[in-house]
C-alpha cells in the first residue's frame, strides 16, 4: 500500500542504502532529529503508546486542518522510537489530518525490515496506531 | 552479589571495564534494537545480531556449524575466547545468544549483570566505533539440540512424565487471556493458556529493574523454590512465545541457582499453541 507522500520520499532515500550497516546509520542520523515534546511531568498517560518499551507518548495535533505530530520517547535507548517518530513528524507535519489516516502500518516493516522482534515491532506499530487513532478523533 | 555454584558465567560492569582491552575476552552486545549497537556501545564491543548472526534465514531454526564458525572468525573468537554478552531489556538478548553459543558448546562464555542499562546507569563509557579485529580460527562441534534445548515431542514427553515446566510470559498469556504481551497485537497463536502443569514465573521477576542486575541468589530461590516449588533436583524446561524471554530464565535456574538440567523449549508458545491436538491448560 503506498505511504503518503513525503513519507514515501523517506522511504525512497533509505532505499539508497543496500548496505545493512549503512542502512543502520541512516536510521541513527534520522534519530538524532528528535526533539522531544515540552509536556508537563508527568507525562499524561492517555497519550502513553501502549506496549513500547522505549516509553513513548504521542501527541497529534490540528492547525488550520494541518497535522502536527510531537512525541516524548522517554527512554535514551529508545533509538528506534526516535527514528520513527521523526520519520512520522517529517512526513506528516502540516498534511492533511486525512493523509495521516492514510498511513500504512507496513511503515515498520519498511523502515527496519524483518530484523525487528514481534515484541519490537508492535511497540513501533502501536505509535502509528496511536497518532492515526488520535487523528481521528480531531 | 553471590551466585551459584557456576558464578563465573556472571561478571560485573566493572570486571568488563577491567578487561576492555584484554586479547583473551570478546565483549558481545546483543539487542533487541537493532539500533543499538551502532549508536554507541562498549568499546571493542561486537554486535550480534539475534537475527541476522543466529538464526537460520530460512527454516525455523539456528544457524549451521558452518555458520556458526564463520560468525566467531568474523568477529575475532576463537576457541578459547571468553566471550561476555550484555545488551538493552535486563539482557533479555544476551541471555538468548549466550544460549545459542552454548548449543554449539562455547562454555567459556559470561553475561555482564544489568546489560546495557547498568553501564550506561555507571556513568560509563559509550563509543560508536566498531571494532576490527583479525579474523580468527574456530572450529565448532555439531550443533547440541539435546542438552539445553527442548522440542516439541520432547517437551510433551517432558509434561505427560510429569516434569516441571516454567512458563516465563506475562500473567495474561498464561492464563490464555491473551495470545502475546499486554498492549501488543493479540496474535501469534491460535489457543490461549499454558503447557499442562507449568508454573508462572514472568521472566522479568528475576532482574532488578533499577539497573538490569539478577536479583540476589536468596531472593530467586525464594522465587523460584519457595514460592513455586522447583528444586535443583527437577528436570526443567523453560518457554515463552519464542523462546527468547525463557532463555533469560534457563540462565537464572542454570547458572545463577544451579540447577543442573533445565532446558529451553525454542518453539514456545507460537508451537504449542498452533499445533494440532496438544494438550493445552487454561485456569
Amino acid at each position: 500500500m503506498p505511504q503518503p507522500p513525503k513519507i514515501q520520499q523517506i522511504l525512497d532515500d533509505l532505499a539508497f542504502f543496500t548496505d545493512r550497516a549503512e542502512r543502520v546509520q541512516a536510521l541513527i542520523d534520522l534519530s538524532e532529529g528528535y526533539r522531544a515534546f515540552q509536556s508537563h511531568r508527568p507525562l499524561p498517560e492517555d497519550h502513553r503508546v501502549p506496549g513500547c518499551e522505549s516509553e513513548v507518548f504521542a501527541w497529534t495535533f490540528a492547525d488550520d486542518g494541518k497535522a502536527r505530530l510531537e512525541f516524548v520517547v522517554d527512554n535514551p535507548q529508545g533509538i528506534s522510537a526516535m527514528a520513527l517518530a521523526v520519520i512520522l513528524k517529517q512526513g506528516l507535519d502540516g498534511e492533511p489530518l486525512a493523509v495521516l489516516r492514510q498511513v500504512d502500518e507496513g511503515l515498520v516493516y519498511e523502515v527496519f525490515g524483518s530484523g525487528l522482534s514481534m515484541g519490537k515491532s508492535g511497540g513501533l506499530t502501536n505509535m502509528i496506531r496511536m497518532v492515526k487513532a488520535q487523528a481521528t478523533g480531531l | 552479589m553471590t551466585v551459584g555454584e557456576k558464578y563465573d558465567v556472571l561478571v560485573d560492569t566493572e570486571w568488563v571495564a577491567q578487561h576492555l582491552n584484554d586479547p583473551n575476552v570478546r565483549i558481545v552486545e546483543s539487542n533487541e534494537d537493532p539500533l543499538l549497537y551502532s549508536s554507541g556501545h562498549i568499546p571493542g564491543a561486537v554486535e550480534i545480531d539475534w537475527t541476522h548472526d543466529l538464526n537460520d534465514a530460512v527454516v525455523r531454526d539456528y544457524v549451521s556449524r558452518e555458520a556458526f564458525e564463520k560468525l566467531c572468525q568474523v568477529k575475532g573468537i576463537s576457541n578459547d575466547t571468553l566471550v561476555v554478552f550484555y545488551g538493552d531489556r535486563n539482557n533479555w538478548w544476551a541471555c538468548y545468544a549466550f544460549w545459542v553459543f552454548q548449543l554449539f558448546g562455547h562454555t567459556n562464555a559470561a553475561i555482564m549483570d544489568g546489560g546495557r542499562l547498568k553501564w550506561t546507569k555507571d556513568g560509563r563509557e559509550l563509543t560508536r566505533e566498531v571494532p576490527k579485529y583479525p579474523a580468527s580460527r574456530y572450529s565448532a562441534p555439531e550443533r547440541d539440540d539435546v542438552t539445553e534445548r527442548a522440542f516439541r515431542d520432547e517437551v510433551l514427553a517432558h509434561v505427560k512424565a510429569g516434569g516441571k515446566t516454567v512458563d516465563v510470559r506475562s500473567p495474561q498469556e498464561f492464563t490464555g487471556e491473551r495470545m502475546h504481551m499486554p498492549d501488543y497485537p493479540n496474535e501469534g497463536a491460535l489457543r490461549g493458556g499454558h503447557i499442562p502443569g507449568a508454573v508462572s514465573v514472568p521472566w522479568a521477576r528475576a532482574v532488578n529493574p533499577e539497573d538490569g542486575t539478577f536479583l540476589p541468589v536468596d531472593q530467586l530461590k525464594a522465587i523460584y523454590e519457595g514460592e513455586k516449588g522447583l528444586s535443583p533436583n527437577d528436570d526443567v524446561v523453560a518457554y515463552c512465545r519464542i523462546g527468547e524471554r525463557s532463555s533469560h530464565t534457563w540462565f537464572v535456574l542454570k547458572y545463577i541457582l544451579g540447577f543442573p538440567k533445565v532446558r529451553n523449549y525454542d518453539g514456545s508458545w507460537t508451537e504449542w499453541g498452533n499445533s494440532v491436538g496438544l494438550p493445552i491448560e487454561k485456569p
